[in-house]
């Protein structure tokens, strides 16, 4: 049995110019980029977009990956870097309402116990600031360890540990803001 | 109460996007045509059809490889070759991965060389692997393609657009002007090797056949850095990338500082015994640019902002800011110190106020910045000013130097705005540097309403000259140079002095009637900068003379016999001047113990000759010479001296 080849096989393959070795890369790691997208974003055309910005910067951007990590930590850190990058011009379009921030809207008027759940989420993660809430898509959605995800976000592992304390803070305030004002 | 955090991986989890298979062929059709439109505007550079198949990454390596050494030993070990002109080693993998350690020769048959135009060269070329990899010993090749680790290879692949694979460390010293190119030539892959620039070493001179000496002055430092990273990337350096005057002027040399009044240099002259000679004499010139006002000038507390955003990784942003910063951290004293904030979305305060003399520390957390994020927003700025506010002592000044490729996207979008924030931090003691790096999205109405403003300097950088020129001279007070067209002319007592050689300086010679001529063009001074230059004399009546007196001709020397070995002769223009102004200082025929300074010279002196096998030298050894620069050790506050004897300990081993 032929075993798969290897993604750091194809990415030199790519880097060559072979075009099929790109498409093999893509089509395995579509799905990674949108979900991440989608958990980042909060919405279905935001994380397509965001697919399709990231897939077709590709080809430039493989030029200058340079081995030095797996490849797929270097595609979460391109994915992750352009999510935060749509997340900041949103931020400066006003346009904050915008994926997690629609979704909290739309679910606040639901009332069953998963739109609840999904109107604390879109909560949470709109007023999570970004960089804890890269921490946690990558540590609790990617299920990545701390170590992983500081290779993607090339920040210390002791910075992703007190992000995601930081993090839990935020959850609190948020949960007893909730008790307060039911 | 953890349940927060695992409620959230829950519904997190639960959020899936739904699967648009159309909308997924549509991006990977995109994808892929980006792909192929980004193909064709490559480089025609790669590899065949079939080896693009089988040989992918590692050609990159191995160009790599051969970019940032020297090409020498390969064209020892494939002697054949070098009529063909080597340009890429493809090498052929039997099996489909090209990762496995190139040290691992069962996985490679052959190394095909090809020329550049493609061609192949032919078959009886062709070189066995042995020839360059583990296994065989090549009779005339020095070991570095003989021994290639996969590390380095991949090590050296990775640092591919950074500058810094040559550079790392190594254009830090850099002086002059222009000379980035040069010290960058040898690393391109070009079917001649012939980048370096030197002429043979210059021969030892008959005084009473050519007593006068003329050279051009040299701050440049480039060699130096080649040296260094060529040894400590484990080969000895090619002889004609030695050029021993810039290897001797990287040093700072603690000579006597200027009388400004009378001129904007001082001339330090000394004589002393030459420890590979005892026979023989050095003359010694150090000569010291004045430090307008940076000699008691009060500590810098900087605090580097630094955008390492996504788009900061091209090879003229991150990794330029790096060297730039580099430059200017040699320039720095002890007393000053140094932060480093990031801005992009994640860091934060990378490095805490760091003094200045703990410059591997700074140098590391400067090393490990690496592009990826985006602007965390106004966070970074601010951080900046706090954190510069807290390193505000009595008598310092603090500056937040900001470094970015683009909008100064730091919060603060609105030049107005930016401008009053910068203001209002202005009364706080704090100033503020900003500099562009890249193209692109740069945005000059900022800069210039930072300049215009005058409370901040914006500058952009594009090449490390012009880092040197903004970064580092700015921040050290020294805005211009202080003398232009630098010469040095040497006139040898006959009397006392048989024969004498330069050391070093021989792509500045000058002819000699050059030096009063104000049109020849030379090097300039700087603000703080000093410049060595040596000679080895060796005076009448010794044995070491090598030339015999002729039997036809006899000079009849007479001087009345005044006690000089010669007469310096040093001509500048003062900025501006095209009229040039004479300064000479005559040299007694005296020897002292050489100053501290003079030592360390002369065991750099020592270095580069040993590099460069100098019959002078004669049974010099390494352990001699590395004896001799501990001694002129000095207190080496930045630590560039002990880094010297650790590369002559490293060349020697390498021997």
């Amino acid at each position: 049995m032929r075993m798969e080849t290897s993604d750091e096989i194809l990415v030199n393959r790519a880097q060559a110019g072979d075009s099929d070795a790109f498409g093999q890369l893509l089509e395995r790691h579509y799905d990674m980029i949108l979900r991440l997208g989608y958990r980042m974003l909060g919405s279905q055309s935001l994380a397509e977009e965001l697919a399709q910005d990231v897939c077709c910067a590709l080809p430039v951007k493989l030029g200058s990956f340079r081995g030095d990590a797996k490849f797929t930590t270097w595609l979460y850190r391109v994915s992750i870097n352009a999510a935060k990058d749509r997340l900041r011009k949103q931020k400066t379009r006003n346009a904050a309402q915008q994926g997690w921030g629609d979704m909290f809207e739309m679910q606040q008027h639901d009332a069953d116990e998963t739109a609840n759940d999904r109107a604390w989420l879109a909560q949470a993660m709109t007023t999570l600031p970004t960089d804890l809430r890269e921490v946690l898509v990558l540590t609790l959605a990617e299920d990545m360890t701390q170590a992983e995800a500081s290779a993607v976000l090339g920040v210390p592992a002791g910075t992703i540990s007190w992000r995601v304390s930081e993090a839990k803070k935020h959850l609190r305030a948020l949960a007893q803001a909730e008790e307060a004002y039911p | 109460m953890t349940d927060e955090l695992d409620r959230l991986a829950k519904a997190l989890k639960a959020e899936k996007p739904a699967n648009n298979p159309d909308r997924k062929a549509e991006i990977l059709a995109m994808a892929q045509k980006s792909f192929n439109s980004a193909q064709e505007a490559a480089q025609p550079a790669r590899p065949t059809h079939k080896s693009a198949q089988n040989v992918s990454g590692i050609w990159t390596g191995v160009k790599e490889m051969f970019r940032s050494i020297n090409l020498r030993p390969a064209l020892y070990a494939t002697s054949a070759l070098c009529v063909a002109g080597l340009a890429i080693i493809v090498i052929q993998p039997l099996r489909d991965s090209p990762l496995i350690p190139i040290g691992d020769t069962e996985n490679y048959a052959e190394v095909r060389l090809e020329k550049l135009d493609g061609s192949k060269v032919k078959e009886e070329q062709l070189v066995v692997l042995d020839q360059i990899l583990p296994g065989a010993e090549p009779a005339t090749a020095p070991p570095p393609v003989t021994k290639p680790s996969t590390l380095k290879l991949r090590k050296m692949a990775n640092e591919r657009d950074s500058i810094s694979s040559i550079g790392a460390g190594s254009v830090s010293g850099y002086l002059g002007n222009g000379i980035v190119a040069d010290a960058l030539a040898p690393v391109i892959l070009s079917e001649s090797n012939e980048t370096f620039s030197n002429d043979t070493p210059n021969p030892l001179k008959i005084v009473t056949k050519d007593p006068v000496s003329t050279f051009s002055i040299d701050v440049d430092t480039a060699s130096y850095s080649y040296v260094r990273s060529s040894i400590e990337s484990g080969y000895l350096p090619p002889v004609e990338s030695v050029r021993i005057e810039e290897m001797i002027n990287y040093f700072p040399y603690d000579y006597t500082a200027p009388d400004i009044s009378k001129a904007p240099f001082s001339t330090e002259v000394s004589v002393f015994q030459t420890p590979w000679n005892s026979d023989t004499k050095l003359l010694h010139i150090g000569i010291q640019g004045a430090k307008p006002a940076i000699e008691n000038r009060p500590p810098l507390n900087l605090v580097f902002l630094i955008d390492t955003s996504g788009s900061m990784q091209d090879a003229d942003k991150l990794p330029l800011l790096k060297q730039s910063f580099r430059l200017l951290l040699n320039t720095l004293r002890p007393t000053d110190k140094i932060a480093i904030v990031t801005y992009a979305g994640s860091a934060g305060t990378v490095l805490e106020p760091t003094a200045a003399s703990e410059k591997s520390k700074i140098l590391n957390s400067l090393e490990r910045l690496e592009a990826g994020g985006s602007t965390a927003g106004q966070a970074g700025l601010r951080q900046a000013y706090a954190l510069a506010e807290t390193m505000q002592s009595d008598n310092s000044i603090g500056r937040v130097m900001l470094a970015t490729d683009g909008d100064f996207n730091v919060g603060i979008s609105d030049p107005e705005e930016l401008k009053s924030f910068v203001e209002e931090k202005r009364d706080t003691g704090v100033y503020l540097s900003v500099f562009g790096f890249g193209n692109g999205n740069y945005r000059d109405d900022m800069m210039q309403t930072l300049t215009q403003n005058g409370n901040g300097v914006a500058a952009y950088i594009d090449t490390l000259s012009e880092a040197q020129k903004v970064m580092v001279d700015q921040v050290s007070g020294a805005l211009f140079p202080i003398a232009n067209d630098v010469k040095i002319q040497v006139e040898f007592n006959p009397e006392r002095v048989a024969e004498y050689r330069l050391i070093g300086y021989e792509t500045r010679a000058l002819n000699r009637e050059d030096f009063n001529n104000d049109a020849v063009d030379a090097g300039e001074i700087g603000a703080g900068h000093s410049v060595t230059a040596i000679y080895e004399i060796t005076p009448v009546g010794s044995p070491a003379i090598k030339n015999d007196a002729l039997r036809y001709q006899t000079e009849a020397v007479s001087n009345d016999g005044i006690d000089e070995y010669g007469f310096l002769k040093l001509r500048y223009k003062a900025p501006g001047k095209t009229k040039s102004t004479l300064i000479t200082t005559a040299i007694p025929s005296a020897s002292d113990q050489p100053s501290q300074e003079a030592q360390f010279a002369a065991s750099i002196a020592g270095f580069g000759q040993l590099l460069t096998k100098s019959k002078y030298l004669n049974s010099w050894t390494w352990d001699q010479n590395i004896a001799l620069a501990n001694a002129g050790k000095g207190d080496d506050l930045f630590g560039y001296r002990t880094e010297a004897v650790q590369l002559m300990r490293l060349a020697q081993s390498l021997k």
